[in-house]
């Protein structure tokens, strides 16, 4: 019997929560108030609901089908699985998108898919559905699609012209995790797609004379990357990720702690998925993309290569630097002020403003909510300077909690 | 500070400005633009003071010309807070509004939402909503206040609504969604609560299904753990394998 559309949403979201990504932020602002039609997007995205797993809700985030004529290991959907099959027709896609965000419940849509057919015909379904949201329906808010590597170029080039985002996953941080995991794919085409793409972003961003500047991914490309699957140390992951960002301007590389799947693949790691080394993962990536740190620096003083997971790699840079602190936060500039744990951007920002004024004192760092316990050890201020904390053997016990094991299940 | 407005001469109204003697004399006030910015968040809060610290800023800054930029002083740090929270809440509005659809009867399609904020913020986020649901007639409904649209105008009023009992089948959907983008193997709950603060949840369809989703999460990994991987793929595997 066929299944009714409940049953179908139900199997293809849960064929989706896997994805890491559910951003919305950083596309062109735009809304409906000229077009009189339906949707906006106004700067940094909304999260809608929050899922018991912590995750934001800002996206109806499905798979137009878990058919899939592939088979990578990791994936619940590979084609050895035994999981419970669905799809919906382009017509469903848009219709749940269109009712979902006329009551408020999400941003828009991030839509990817099992593969059926084969590529082109898997891409160019969902690339009709992007475009009738846009030019059917009037449709305005936010659109990620996840594309199939191995379509056409003309296909992907399409999908630019509705999508805010698309993303080209690398699936796997190695080109020799991918063979293995993933035999049917190949790092050399994901990347020329990953760089095919680039190049029409940055050729239609150039502003010409004569028209207006085309719309095309305003918010980007994003690629994801399995974690824990396979036994690649951190500073492969950050090495990787940090050629990624600067060979295709992506904007996020996200990272998904691999996690166990139903009916999952022999070959693998039967493990809670390591989310504190994602976490880990994700603070270095920050400290990477905001704060000014290269990511070789980060795992520098690691001769395994693997970031600590019971501190956050800012204060773990710190312990290591010691010679570099303390910094005097009346003198100092914005690049040594980033590095201090416990201060973000915004303290810095408000920092710099402030001292404008006067020389400033622990009570005033207070009242701009810094943890005065977290970065006293760290910074020289009016009427403080650190005796000799700098140099306490019991500094790292001070700030890491007793570490903690990864429980195998 | 270059830019300046001028605002009107008595601004604060008489029960507004007890806390400071009135100008003995007409004269022009002028403040930097950033503080009309913060005075109109700081007098959306609900905090019965708001008016006064408003209303000590203005005199302040008629002296001290950089006070604004002063984040460490104690008035501005007040502002700020409440700015900040208004500024939440605000955006928790624009979250967690959920419209349910009425019976059509004209043209335009027909929601009602009630939303229950923390403070005065109908009539500053009721723009966001007409931009954004520029195709449909709707209106929000709140105790501190509602907003309507019609396809034309946008109307808000500070009158407390009444809630209105209206079933949306779509909400069913939703929560099948929500049931199911969600991956037990990776729960945590604190986080959930501190982003969607349980004051906000009793208009929500979809929180009560979390209780069940927390309780049966570990259940349902051990599950999978103990389900050993099938041995026999499906049909269409085999078939998929002998093409290549
Ligand atoms: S191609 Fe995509 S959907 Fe298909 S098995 Fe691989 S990862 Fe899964």
């Amino acid at each position: 019997m066929k299944k009714s559309l409940r049953e179908r949403l139900a199997v293809l979201s849960d064929a989706a929560k896997y994805d890491a990504s559910c951003a919305s932020s950083g596309t062109s602002k735009r809304d409906s108030s000229k077009s009189g039609g339906l949707g906006s997007t106004e700067g940094s995205g909304i999260c809608h609901a929050y899922a018991p797993d912590g995750r934001c809700i800002s996206l109806l985030k499905i798979l137009m089908t878990n058919f899939c004529i592939y088979d990578c290991a990791y994936c619940i959907n590979r084609s050895s699985s035994n999981v419970e099959r669905a799809r919906f027709t382009p017509d469903e896609v848009v219709w749940l998108t269109l009712e979902f965000y006329r009551r408020n419940y999400i941003e828009g849509l991030f839509l990817s898919s099992g593969i059926i057919r084969d590529s082109d015909y898997t891409m160019e379904q969902m690339v009709r559905i992007a475009r009738d949201l846009r030019l059917k329906h009037n449709f305005r808010g936010y659109i990620h699609l996840k594309t199939i590597p191995e379509a056409s170029a003309k296909l992907i080039e399409e999908a630019g012209l509705f999508a805010d985002r698309l993303s080209i996953n690398v699936e796997l941080p190695t080109d020799a995790g991918v063979e293995k995991f993933a035999p049917q794919k190949h790092p050399a085409n994901i990347r020329r797609s990953m760089g095919a793409l680039k190049i029409k972003i940055d050729e239609l961003s150039e502003p010409t004379h004569t028209r207006r500047r085309k719309r095309f991914v305003p918010a980007g490309q994003s690629t994801q990357m399995i974690i824990g699957a396979e036994p690649t140390s951190d500073a492969t992951i950050l090495k990787s990720s940090a050629g990624l960002y600067s060979n295709y301007s992506l904007r996020r590389v996200y990272y998904s702690a691999f996690s166990p799947i139903p009916d999952a693949s022999k070959i693998l790691p039967l493990i809670k998925p390591p989310l504190v080394r994602e976490h880990r993962l994700y603070q270095a990536d920050w400290l990477y993309r905001f704060y000014g740190f290269g990511m070789d620096e980060i795992t520098a003083g690691k001769p395994d290569g693997m970031l600590e997971l019971n501190i956050d790699p800012k204060l773990s840079w710190a312990l290591s630097n010691r010679d570099r602190f303390p910094v005097d936060i009346n003198r100092a500039d914005k690049e040594m002020l980033l590095r201090v744990p416990g201060f973000g951007v915004k303290t810095v920002m408000s920092i710099l403003m402030a001292r404008k004024h006067r020389r400033l004192g622990l009570d005033d760092l207070g009242r701009l909510k810094v943890s005065i316990k977290k970065v006293k050890a760290f910074i020289e201020a009016a009427g403080w300077t650190p005796v000799s904390l700098i140099d306490r053997g019991d500094l790292r016990d001070m700030f890491a909690p007793p570490p903690e094991q990864l429980v195998l299940l | 500070m270059v830019e300046t407005e001028h605002v009107a001469q008595s601004p604060p109204s008489a029960s507004q400005a007890r806390a400071q003697p009135p100008p003995s004399r007409e004269r022009e006030f002028t403040v930097p633009p950033a503080f009309l910015t913060l005075a109109e968040a700081v007098i959306c809060h609900s905090d019965p003071a708001r008016f006064d610290l408003a209303y000590r800023l203005l005199w302040r800054l008629q002296t001290e010309k950089h006070l604004l930029g002063d984040v460490s002083d104690p008035d501005i740090v007040r502002a700020h807070a409440l700015q900040k929270s208004v500024g939440r809440d605000s955006h928790k509005m624009k979250a967690f509004v959920r419209f349910k659809e009425l019976p059509q009867t004209g043209e335009r399609r027909r929601f009602i939402a009630w939303f229950e904020p923390e403070h005065f913020i109908v009539a500053r986020v009721a723009p966001f909503f007409q931009r954004r649901f520029t195709d449909m007639d709707w209106i929000i409904a709140t105790p501190k206040g509602s907003a309507v649209w019609d396809g034309e105008t946008l109307r808000t009023s500070d009158e407390a609504a009444e809630k209105p009992e209206i079933v949306d089948d779509t909400d069913d959907l939703w929560r099948t969604y929500f049931a199911h983008i969600f991956n037990p193997a990776r729960l945590k709950v604190k986080m959930m609560q501190s982003e969607m603060p349980k004051k906000y949840w009793k208009n929500l369809p979809e929180v009560d299904l979390i209780p069940d989703l927390i309780r049966d999460a570990e259940q349902r990994v051990r599950d999978m753990a103990e389900r050993e991987a099938s041995n026999t793929a499906p049909k269409f595997h085999a078939a998929l394998q002998k093409r290549r």
